[in-house]
């Protein structure tokens, strides 16, 4: 989730008071408010809408929302200027293909202006830039840079220069290995040979992308009157749009925009601010929207959205990344006609409600527990291994095969394989609850075999009770769903149980669970001091016996 | 009420102890024949009644002690010691204990006791009696024999002695009684010198009562209190967040929704490339959804091939997301991260024949995260899909009006919304008129075309809804953090109310 932070000195001057309606018109327009207070306004941005993810972006788009300044923004682009050069030499290919860049001059930057560009460069390498994985930005100041620049691969070792926030020159590798934004991103270039790298006409590497830049090439500051932006990585249609969101956002900060002759395999001039063109039909508009717009409402709604319409067709800004097919530019003009002018409706066609079967039995199974005065508890999935397996006596030999997850940010870190653990569980955090105490869960288990198990169990426990007590109610349950439910001895039973006090359980000579008391030891590990009996059962059979 | 049915709401215990209201508790205790604890119990029932009114005083009383009670019979070892001295005026140290048969301590406290008070002097190792008024009793002697003593009432002399013998053996006691005075109202008064008091009344109604007429016929009944409190009793329930989601699922089939339900273990397919997430997207890495290491298997190929081609090249005249698509990354086994992967399932087993239809379904879904107040890694959700060829945005927010008012939200409202798999996509936000903030309770919005395409094999529109479950909840349970609902605090679950919806 990206939320970006705005001066809410400027949100008032550039665009208006911002009061209950104008916050309402701001959710309205797809950027719920997170937070305001006296000086900023967190606003969330979601991931479609890079072109938002800075003030003057925002602003732009906003304004046209609320009827100021509607349709297509149009820009100037510059011809590139003498030595306006970036060379790609092949060598990157491997590495980080492509780049696209561009050149803005004339800007007049306060403390602001600087802030903003930070965060747009920030956010669009966290978001589009899957934290700059698919794509890297990079804006120097163009008076430290001699150009023509080239943008080409070198190893590690023959890459040497001092990286910002630092005060020596390092290599590339040791600038993975111990410059904080090196560590931070060396898994970006792990198991490369060679790394990418800009260089100037003097030989001075401006920046090793998608890590660093130079401590020679520096930051902008508020002297920076002209600016190199280039970005880095492997989807040119990305990049193209990327540098269109930050040249646009210096446009709109008063710069004048010059384009870069890019040289690959083939030249190519950026930035490149060509729009797309997308047919609308009227039709499908009204058929999904559930309205009568007529043509030129639809023009008046696409216009608020900052696009062009003519004809039927839209005219898109090329930094907008989101229209992948009609129906994203019908969504548009939902938001331009406003979310909150929409009627609600419910349809007459009659179809017939129908629960799950299962659903319904196993709510049938929670009554009749609860008629008997059983508490039902809802327990978490996930679980703590020593829960299932040692503090239930269970060694690696004998514990179930339950499934592991690959990475979990808490200690439940398995799928539970049984209910009984968590039913102990309950147990020894309620010592403090009146007795007695008489508990049941329904709920989905975890096997590993082959194939990953999922099946349901019922498990009911009492304390203080014993054998004869939790028979009751299983056979009572028996009963109560008119299946013959049968208990055996058995040999093989849970370690956790009193040998001789454990029985297991049988629909149609199929093992469904056991039944018995827990043992002593058992109840030691949980810090118990009241007698426990318990059975858990799979469901299936009752599922099969009674469709 | 009037005398005399306060009269008949007297208790056989109450009535036992009104003729000896006059008395101290133990007095009532012994004349009535009922032990202390009941004669306090029917006191405070004679209070509520407000026969009589009830105060307590704690005092504190100097009592003898063990070493005390034996001092008092023998002399105190001061005494003793004298009553030797008197008869031998001088004696050596050793002899003086000898004879005296104290013990080393009492010695030791009786030579200082006599020095303190002048009476003797000690010379080379010898106890000289220095006084010829022996006879004269000690404070402290006639201190032991007043006891017992109230405290607070002791004079001056008394509390020197007192001082004094607190920090020798076990000679005193300080103790604490609780007094209970009875005062008898004008009330309780008017009743005990009425003389309904022998009236017969029937305690519990009981089966020998009830085999014979005359037992009860013509006879009064004694009247309770019925405003006095009685044990807490508990019942056996269904826990209140399933409670909650039975009657999410009424509200489901009561519109006419087919429930679907499926496996919590799903393959990242159908919880993922099906809904046009792309590959790379955030919400597949590790950070945010628990992956299993296993493989599941693809469903048939015609879908595969149709889901592939709108990620890489799109479909419907859809651009996709041009890049390549994994098989591998496809088959990876994650817990589901949305009951949406279900709706996928559906429809890609849907016949044509059966439109216009709608499902539901309610239940657990999985993220990767870290547990406070408002996160958890588990979380209820409840889906919904209406699939029909004239459905419509409108219809979309009319299903969602129409079950978010069922569930208690009056005032809700819809904004604009993101997610990889709907267009138009709608958030909806409750109004919290406690807190006067929009809350937000989940997303909706109407299937992409590249995922109806692949699955459906045509572009019909299919509304469709995921809205988290449990923070709806949160506000009638009142509870405050969500770590509360799987907590299983079992005092907690007896006392919690019931979904009255």
């Amino acid at each position: 989730m990206a939320v970006i932070n705005l001066n809410k000195k400027q949100f008032e001057s550039e665009i208006g008071k911002l009061d209950e309606k104008m916050q309402n018109k701001v959710a309205m327009f797809g950027t719920p408010i997170e937070k305001i207070d006296n000086e900023d306004v967190e606003i969330e941005v979601f991931p479609n809408r890079p072109d938002l993810l800075s003030f003057q972006g925002f602003k732009r788009s906003f304004l046209a929302f609320l009827g100021k300044k509607t349709g297509l923004k149009k820009y100037n682009l510059n011809k590139p200027e003498k030595n306006y050069k970036v060379t790609i030499e092949n060598s990157v290919k491997d590495v980080r293909p492509y780049t696209v860049c561009s050149i803005v001059k004339g800007l007049k930057l306060d403390n602001e202006n600087i802030k903003e560009l930070i965060e747009i460069q920030e956010k669009l390498h966290i978001t589009v830039g899957r934290k700059r994985k698919k794509l890297a930005i990079g804006i120097y100041p163009l008076e430290k840079i001699k150009l023509p620049i080239t943008y080409k691969a070198l190893e590690p070792d023959k890459i040497r220069f001092i990286p910002l926030e630092s005060n020596k020159k390092m290599s590339g590798l040791e600038i993975l290995e111990k410059h904080p934004a090196g560590r931070e991103y060396s898994q970006l270039l792990a198991g490369k040979t060679k790394f990418p790298i800009f260089i100037d006409a003097n030989k001075d590497i401006l920046s090793m992308p998608p890590i660093i830049n130079s401590q020679l090439t520096g930051k902008i500051t508020e002297d920076t009157k002209d600016v190199f932006i280039e970005c880095s990585g492997f989807d040119k249609d990305i990049l193209n749009k990327c540098l269109n969101i930050i040249i646009t956002v210096l446009a709109d900060m008063g710069g004048k925009v010059y384009q870069m002759n890019v040289i690959g395999k083939k030249r190519e001039i950026t930035p490149n601010l060509t729009t797309e063109k997308m047919k609308i039909s009227i039709e499908n508009t009204n058929k999904l929207l559930g309205l009568n717009l007529e043509k030129k409402q639809i023009r008046q709604l696409i216009e608020k959205m900052g696009h062009n319409y003519n004809k039927e067709t839209v005219e898109i800004p090329s930094w907008r990344t989101d229209i992948l097919h009609e129906v994203d530019l019908i969504e548009d003009i939902a938001i331009a006609y406003g979310y909150e002018n929409f009627i609600p409706v419910i349809p007459e066609i009659s179809t017939i409600g129908k629960e799950n079967k299962k659903e319904i039995i196993k709510r049938k199974i929670a009554e009749i527990l609860t008629g008997l005065n059983m508490l039902e508890v809802s327990n978490y999935h996930l679980t703590k291994k020593d829960d299932q397996n040692k503090k239930m006596g269970l060694s690696e030999k004998n514990k179930e095969k339950f499934i592991e997850l690959e990475e979990s940010k808490t200690e439940f870190s398995i799928l539970r394989t049984n209910l009984t653990h968590y039913l102990l569980k309950i147990f020894s955090e309620n010592i403090d609850s009146e007795y007695p105490q008489q508990i049941f869960e329904i709920g989905k288990v975890f096997k590993a075999d082959k194939d990953i198990i999922e099946d349901e169990n019922l498990a009911a426990a009492i304390t203080p009770g014993n054998f004869t007590e939790i028979k009751q109610i299983l056979e009572y349950l028996s009963k109560m769903i008119n299946i013959k439910i049968e208990i055996k001895e058995t040999e093989k039973s849970k370690a956790y149980f009193i040998e001789g006090r454990v029985a297991e359980i049988l629909i149609n000579n199929k093992k469904i669970g056991f039944i018995g008391e827990i043992h002593p030891k058992i109840l030691k590990n949980w810090r118990i001091k009241m007698p426990i009996a318990l059975f858990e059962i799979n469901l299936k059979e009752v599922f099969k016996e009674l469709d | 009420m009037d005398i005399k049915n306060i009269i008949r709401s007297l208790s056989p215990n109450e009535r036992k102890i009104i003729p000896y209201l006059n008395e101290d508790v133990d007095k009532i205790s012994e004349k009535s024949g009922l032990d202390k604890v009941s004669v306090l119990r029917s006191l405070g029932y004679l209070q509520n009644k407000n026969i009589v009114n009830i105060s307590s005083e704690t005092k504190k009383i100097v009592e003898i002690g063990v070493n005390g009670a034996l001092y008092k019979k023998k002399g105190l070892p001061e005494r003793r010691l004298l009553n030797l001295l008197n008869e031998k005026r001088v004696l050596k140290f050793k002899d003086a204990q000898k004879q005296s048969s104290l013990s080393d301590e009492e010695f030791k406290v009786s030579i200082g006791a006599l020095k303190k008070k002048a009476m003797i002097e000690l010379k080379n190792n010898k106890i000289v009696l220095s006084t010829n008024n022996i006879t004269k009793k000690m404070l402290e002697e006639i201190f032991i024999e007043n006891l017992p003593l109230e405290y607070d009432s002791l004079s001056p002399e008394q509390q020197h002695a007192l001082k004094y013998l607190q920090n020798r053996k076990e000679i005193i006691e300080i103790k604490e009684e609780k007094t209970i005075n009875i005062e008898i109202t004008e009330l309780g008064n008017t009743i005990i010198n009425s003389k309904i008091k022998s009236e017969q009344l029937i305690e519990q109604v009981t089966p020998e009562i009830l085999k014979k007429d005359s037992l009860w016929k013509g006879k009064r009944f004694r009247r309770y209190d019925i405003t006095s409190p009685v044990p807490r009793i508990n019942g056996g329930k269904r826990h209140f967040v399933n409670q909650a989601i039975d009657y999410g699922r009424k509200i489901w089939t009561d519109l006419g929704f087919i429930e679907m339900s499926g496996n919590l273990i799903e393959s990242s397919f159908w919880n993922f490339d099906s809904l046009f997430t792309a590959q790379d997207h955030p919400v597949r890495d590790m950070q945010d959804t628990f992956f299993i290491n296993k493989q599941k298997e693809l469903p048939d190929k015609k879908i595969v091939k149709a889901v592939k081609l709108a990620h890489e090249k799109g479909i419907s005249k859809s651009k996709g997301w041009k890049y390549k698509w994994d098989e591998k990354e496809a088959k990876r086994v994650v817990l589901r991260t949305h009951t949406t992967c279900l709706s996928a399932k559906t429809l890609s087993k849907l016949k044509k024949e059966n439109l216009p239809t709608k499902f539901f379904a309610l239940g657990k879904c999985f993220r990767n995260e870290t547990v406070d107040w408002s996160h958890g890694f588990e979380f209820n959700q409840t889906e919904g899909i209406v699939v029909d060829k004239n459905a419509n945005f409108r219809h979309l927010l009319g299903y969602l009006k129409q079950f978010f008012e069922k569930m208690g939200f009056k005032k809700i409202r819809f904004r604009p919304s993101y997610f990889p798999y709907t267009e138009p996509s709608v958030e909806i936000d409750a109004f919290h008129p406690g807190k006067k903030i929009w809350l937000e309770l989940g997303g909706a919005g109407i299937f992409r075309p590249e995922v109806t395409v692949p699955l459906l094999g045509e572009n019909i529109p299919v509304l469709a809804w995921g809205p988290g479950f449990d923070r709806m909840l949160m506000d009638y349970y009142k509870i405050k953090d969500l770590r509360e609902l799987y907590k299983n605090d079992i005092t907690k679950l007896r006392k919690m109310k019931f979904w009255m919806k």
